[in-house]
């Protein structure tokens, strides 16, 4: 099962795309496109690891032991932190849109603009 | 375009879609069979040359410090984005208040939850600090730390008190220190500069030996200043968001 990982990729990527294009909700649109972001990480992680390796962390363990990929780890960070940034973004504008319509169901938006 | 013709669209276009990545993913090594060389290369020569057992935190901060500044800016950036995009309208004051639920009292915060949230700040700041400052020996670091620091500040709020937490986080004080945050880290890389050495060369002596809370030079030091601005990025945003709640709420 060398591939499985990378299918549970596929698989977060295309449900949260599919909670995006069936959204009523723009709060729950967001929240769905951070799932999408989210199959980064497994990626990321899945795309570094060692077999039966350890955390890079090597405060308790061998200076030469197996360990997996760190670069991998610290751009799961920045990823991490892009969408935090993203969401708080995207959660501002979506207070914004509400305040002017009254509504934040993406259907009711666009009869609005006509 | 109806909701039933938009599902059968994206089923046909997201099957698709999802052979052509499992189709790529079929090609990558597989899981546990990691290439390298760049990680295996780092966790064999971070330990012994910056003195960080934390090798994530030793890359992200000085193997690879300059992408965290563009990383640490992307958080500035947010946090200014969302106090334009949330600043007070005109005529905003003077809607009067809709309540939403007509006929319900909102409950007012019971004294089980402002007692526990309380009691929680201190521990909450402690974890979030031991994080921010251990960051180069254990799993940890600025950004993990500043997050947690940050819920400190919510925990205030979900006591019921947001005009202490109002208080505690003055707008300008937290604009003051996220700035602080943000500008030192980018000064740091510019001392190094003036010294004659790369930007953001870790310029600074590694300590004795790996493993402890004053090794590793610049690496902890940037790990403080990138904690305290996440920390007053976060409680910005949080803090902006909520103060909408006010707004549409009205005085109540």
């Amino acid at each position: 099962m060398h591939v499985f990982p990378f299918v549970v990729v596929a698989w977060i990527i295309l449900v949260g795309l599919y909670g995006i294009v069936t959204s009523r909700h723009l709060v729950h649109l967001i929240v769905c496109l951070a799932v999408v972001q989210s199959a980064t990480y497994v990626l990321l992680l899945g795309v570094g690891y060692v077999s039966r390796g350890a955390a890079p962390y090597f405060s308790d363990i061998a200076l030469h032991s197996r360990a997996v990929d760190p670069v991998v780890q610290a751009l799961t960070l920045t990823d991490v932190v892009v969408e935090a940034a993203v969401s708080a973004l995207l959660l501002a504008i979506a207070v914004q849109t509400h305040k002017r319509f009254g509504t934040l169901d993406p259907d009711e938006l666009k009869e609005l603009q006509g | 375009m109806t909701p039933g013709l938009r599902r059968w669209t994206f089923l046909v276009a997201g099957g698709g879609l999802g052979a052509l990545l499992v189709w790529g993913f079929v090609g990558l090594p597989g899981f546990g069979h990691y290439p390298g060389p760049y990680g295996d290369l780092l966790n064999s020569v971070a330990v012994g040359q910056r003195h960080a057992t934390d090798v994530v935190t030793a890359i992200n901060f000085d193997y690879r410090g300059f992408d965290t500044l563009g990383e640490e800016f992307i958080l500035f950036t947010a946090a200014t984005g969302v106090s334009i995009v949330l600043r007070e309208l005109r005529r905003e004051r003077e809607r009067t208040a809709v309540d939403e639920a007509a006929g319900r009292e909102a409950p007012a915060t019971s004294d089980a939850v402002r007692m526990a949230c309380l009691v929680l700040v201190g521990p909450t700041m402690l974890v979030g600090w031991n994080v921010v400052s251990h960051g180069q020996v254990n799993p940890g670091g600025g950004f993990q730390g500043g997050a947690i620091m940050a819920t400190a500040f919510v925990l205030v709020y979900l006591s019921g008190e947001f005009i202490a937490l109002k208080r505690l986080s003055p707008v300008h004080l937290t604009d003051a220190v996220e700035a602080i945050g943000a500008g030192s880290f980018a000064a740091l890389g510019v001392a190094a500069l003036a010294l004659g050495f790369p930007y953001l060369d870790n310029i600074l002596p590694l300590g004795t030996s790996a493993g402890t809370v004053d090794s590793s030079g610049t690496i902890a030091l940037i790990s403080f200043f990138v904690g305290i601005e996440v920390t007053a990025a976060f409680v910005l945003i949080v803090g902006e968001l909520l103060e909408q709640t006010l707004l549409v709420r009205g005085d109540r």
